[in-house]
């Protein structure tokens, strides 16, 4: 780890100790404190990825037994674990979509225009991320209980795109505030009109905003319990696929999932980052 | 005409040129109203009617074969808390011991990401962000393993004779950690982590480094720099995690379920199987709606006293 | 596209008729009638918020006019929203496109008025400003030069009639403004397009425009060529915000004739009567103003040697601060208050230190006259603080 002094303090002769093991303690706590909730934060992960390799006695992989690359080479083997898992995925990318084109027009308005009701907007946004999910849930599958709704997909989709709305204001309306409206402006001076401005403009400066909102409804999407837990009826996404196999019996493939999803995911940010820095570079030579 | 001002009666209703007031449109008056429809919509339906809903179905009474009418049976209210109190006070108790904890261990990892680690930087942010992408119901399991009775952890507590200390505090249990509050809580504070670290992350970041360096000219002990300049610079990160930590805490289920034993049910998990499993409706309305109620009081006194209103 | 015009390069004339812009309650630019010929170089010259940059917005179609009407050659744009309006705007601060690289940036207004083949124009653009090779970076790599130059060409490459520029030079360093102030005029020389530019420095109005307009409090307080300006300011605001000045309160005892006689603390003052902007009957009250640089200094000893036709005042030097090519002083008028004297070093007098018992003294064709009725401090120091 590259450790830098950012503080520098003159004339604090009583801070210098005599032992320069202990100083250089002194100095880099709170670094190693960092680093030691890093590991918490990633230990289950990589428990999760050495059980993928386990070959369990019982129904449960909770106990190392011996090695085995069983589940790697049959992650479908399980019942239904492979069609929950595509459910989710289907799931997730159309609340996806749902929640960004809503949410962005959402975000368009608050940060573009003045109009009145803007308060009772903003609450009605930041609700409910205020809300604890079991509340939401509650309450939705009730309403949906009285109307005599079947739980099914859509039940779960509408419930989906419900929270996963104000995330996608919120870090769209960020990207469009932080946005210098001469920029617009200057669009508009230099020949462009309104729907061009949009397009060439306004749009391509927030797409930041946009993806990073997409991104993390994508994820709170595929990887929410409770919502979908109380809204799902009989059907079954992969987080609850996991749940009832913590009931029944915990399949190894799980664990293949869960480390093929961690690696699939880092090796997408590095790559996207080594593509940033090569463009980087290439743009100064 | 003349090139120089020519002052006009100042509302402008000059004889010499009758001004023409100008207005917008109507119709572009309107296009914030229509950004707005569908999704304002689809939060008042799916969310806002919900609520109004559940709060009527907290007063109703009736079984599943007759159906449920709205008989302002306030007293569900007062069973709801007479019988489930403790799972109530647990609740809070489980989420405030998580935040502080989170805080306590996510501000030095957030701290490094934002001055220490250097060209480490994205690395390290990969890291933290990169376990949401393993379910986080799967990361929960694997602490099953991880705290399993006669496992490493647990034998180096016993070791050390932790757990002789923790179970005279009461928050564990003889030689074991799972099936203990200490087991739940531990579950919480990693779920919500990273919902501490970010926000504080992106605050510190915003921190002019030269400000230490101020600070440190100014005759600043690093440590007085931190508490006198860092830390209150980074208030905003604070109470942002703290909040999104705090929350879903408090209406989770899921770690007193998969890591706890009865004796460690959140009021999440009697929401859940009042409506799940007992189908008892209105208590698990009722119970809902006190959970909101105390967390947004909660909240709003939280935010008001930190004096960051403008972060809503 | 709507555009009926096409380019050309020659400039536009701009007419305001009766135009104001009033948000709420709060009146941004009272009506005000303005022409701005076709070809010049016009200056909008005042402090921040004094309603200038709100009437280039007004051109440009960016603002709507609460009032009146905006003329472009002859034509009533007043209703036509900016991108349909022959004119083009260098922003404060650029508004370059950062998403886009240079080269895009300012092929922008060529390509909305779907005009298909913009290399050659970009680049011989790009040459004029000398950006050549910076064509494929992005705004963000650039320097603030840099940047600037690129928000000329990419407004300039449009042949618009009208060019508005708002502070465009504000954000660059001193030595680089004096080298973009004339880069500006250069070019505006060269192209002949109408330039309309807002500025809060008065140097920079001064060395640029044909004619400036000095504006404050949403209406303008004066108009015309910069000498013009200096020499006769017309308010007390012009002649503190336009350089420095000193105002002394002074009673009319003589008027009628070609000057007229004024009395300040037991001193007789003459001014001419054709440079006295206020109504100065006998007995009421006008304010004499000298530019510090028009005002000699002579040792108290040498009094005698003062040429007969100046006006003189007695004082006493309270502080001297010798900055290269002058020696500024502050003198101290018994009954009047401190004035400020400018002296060019050639030839030093050593006796002028502080504490030394002065005669100031200048040519009675050197005084104007204000009216006395207005706020004396009005307009200094307010460019330093818009700064």
């Amino acid at each position: 780890m590259a450790v830098h002094e950012t503080t520098n303090a003159p004339g604090t002769g009583a801070a210098r100790t005599p032992n320069r093991g202990l100083r250089w303690l002194r100095r880099n706590i709170v670094a190693m404190a960092g680093l030691a909730t890093l590991g918490y934060l990633i230990l289950p992960n990589i428990v999760v990825m050495v059980f993928s390799f386990n070959k369990p006695n019982g129904r449960f992989n909770y106990q190392w037994q011996r090695f085995s690359t069983d589940a790697w080479s049959d992650p479908c083997g399980v019942a239904d674990l492979c069609g929950s898992l595509g459910l989710s995925l289907q799931l997730a990318l159309w609340a996806t979509i749902g929640a960004t084109v809503l949410g962005t027009m959402i975000a368009f308005a608050l940060a573009r225009y003045r109009f009145r009701a803007r308060a009772g907007v903003n609450t009605l946004i930041f609700l409910p991320m205020a809300m604890p999910e079991v509340v939401m849930a509650a309450s939705l599958a009730t309403l949906f209980l009285n109307m005599g709704i079947q739980f099914g997909f859509w039940t779960i989709l509408i419930a989906h795109i419900m929270f996963c709305l104000s995330f996608v204001v919120t870090a769209v309306k960020a990207r469009v505030m932080s946005m210098d409206p001469r920029l617009e402006q200057a669009a508009q001076d230099l020949y462009a009109s309104p729907v061009q401005t949009f397009l060439r403009v306004t749009l391509p400066i927030a797409a930041p905003g946009i993806a990073a909102g997409a991104l993390l409804s994508f994820a709170l999407s595929f990887d929410d319990f409770i919502i979908t837990n109380f809204n799902a009826g009989s059907t079954v996404t992969f987080p609850m696929f996991v749940w009832g196999s913590a009931q029944r019996g915990t399949p190894v493939q799980i664990n293949v999932i869960g480390t093929a999803m961690f690696l699939v995911a880092v090796l997408c940010v590095l790559a996207g980052q080594l593509a940033g820095n090569r463009r980087k570079r290439s743009k100064r030579s | 005409m003349t090139t120089t001002a020519t002052p006009a009666p100042p509302d402008g209703r000059s004889e010499a040129a009758p001004p023409v007031l100008r207005k917008t449109p109507a119709r572009k008056r309107l296009v914030p109203y229509w950004l707005l429809l569908p999704g304002i919509l689809w939060l008042i339906v799916f969310f806002a009617a919900p609520l109004v809903y559940q709060a009527s179905t907290s007063i109703q009474t009736g079984s599943l074969e007759e159906g449920f009418k709205v008989t302002w049976h306030v007293a569900t209210y007062w069973d709801a808390l007479g019988e489930y109190w403790p799972q109530f006070i647990r609740s809070m108790g489980y989420a405030a011991v998580a935040t502080v904890l989170c805080l306590v261990l996510g501000y030095p990892l957030a701290y490094l990401i934002a001055f220490k680690a250097g060209r480490w930087r994205n690395v390290v942010m990969i890291l933290v962000i990169a376990p949401f992408f393993t379910s986080f119901l799967i990361r929960t399991l694997a602490w099953k393993t991880i705290l399993a009775d006669g496992g490493p952890v647990v034998g180096l507590l016993n070791s050390l004779h932790v757990l002789d200390v923790t179970s005279w505090l009461g928050v564990t249990e003889g030689h074991r950690v799972l099936a203990t509050p200490l087991a739940v809580v531990c579950g919480l504070t990693y779920n919500f982590l990273p919902f501490m670290v970010l926000p504080l992350y992106t605050s510190l970041e915003r921190i002019d480094p030269r400000l230490h360096e101020a600070a440190g000219d100014l005759y600043a002990r690093p440590s007085t720099t931190f508490r006198r300049v860092t830390f209150p610079l980074s208030m905003p990160g604070v109470v942002a995690g703290t909040l999104l930590t705090f929350i879903p805490a408090a209406g989770d289920y899921i770690n007193a379920e998969l890591l706890g034993s009865t004796d460690q049910k959140m009021i999440g998990n009697v929401i859940q199987s009042q409506f799940l499993r007992v189908l008892d409706y209105p208590t698990a309305a009722a119970l809902s709606f006190i959970l909101m109620a105390a967390i947004l009081a909660m909240v709003t006194f939280y935010i008001r006293k930190s004096g960051t209103e403008d972060l809503v | 596209m709507t555009k009926t015009e096409t380019p050309q390069s020659s400039g536009g004339d701009v007419r305001l008729h009766g135009i104001s812009k009033t948000y709420g309650s709060f009146t941004a630019v009272q009506p005000l009638d303005l022409t701005v010929p076709a070809g010049s170089f016009f200056a909008l010259l005042g402090a921040s918020g004094c309603g200038k940059t709100t009437t280039l917005r007004m051109i440009a179609g960016l603002e709507e006019p609460t009032t009146g009407t905006v003329e472009l050659s002859g034509r009533d744009v007043t209703a036509l929203p900016p991108y349909k309006r022959q004119v083009n705007t260098v922003f404060q601060n650029y508004a370059l496109f950062p998403h886009l690289d240079i080269y895009e940036n300012v092929a922008f207004g060529l390509r909305r008025r779907g005009i298909k083949s913009v290399k050659k124009q970009v680049e011989e653009m790009l040459d004029l400003v000398q950006l050549g090779p910076m064509a494929r970076r992005k705004p963000q790599q650039l320097s603030g030069g840099q940047q600037q130059r690129v928000a000329v060409a990419r407004a300039l490459i449009n042949h618009p009639q009208v060019l508005l520029l708002d502070e465009p030079l504000g954000a660059l360093d001193l030595k680089l403004r004096r080298q973009m102030q004339l880069e500006l005029k250069r070019i505006q020389t060269e192209v002949g397009i109408t330039f309309v530019h807002v500025t809060h420095d008065q140097e920079e109005a001064m060395t640029m425009a044909d004619t400036v307009a000095v504006m404050n409090g949403g209406r303008v307080e004066q108009l015309g060529a910069p000498a013009d300006l200096y020499e006769n300011p017309g308010t007390t605001f012009v002649a503190n915000f336009l350089g420095t000045s000193n105002l002394i309160e002074a009673e009319v005892v003589e008027a009628g004739g070609e000057e007229l006689l004024l009395r300040a603390a037991d001193t007789t003052l003459h001014l001419p009567a054709a440079r006295c902007s206020a109504s100065a009957r006998k007995g009421e009250k006008v304010l004499a103003g000298v530019r510090p640089e028009k005002v000699a200094l002579t040792h108290a000893d040498d009094a005698d040697g003062i040429a007969a036709e100046h006006n003189r005042l007695p004082g006493r030097i309270k502080d001297a601060s010798f900055i290269g090519v002058s020696t500024q002083y502050v003198v101290e008028v018994p009954g009047l208050g401190e004035l400020a004297v400018y002296e060019q070093n050639i030839e030093r007098d050593g006796r002028l230190v502080p504490g030394a018992g002065i005669v100031l003294h200048w040519s009675r064709a050197h005084t104007f006259g204000l009216d006395a009725t207005q706020d004396i401090q009005a307009g200094a120091d307010l460019d330093e603080e818009a700064a």
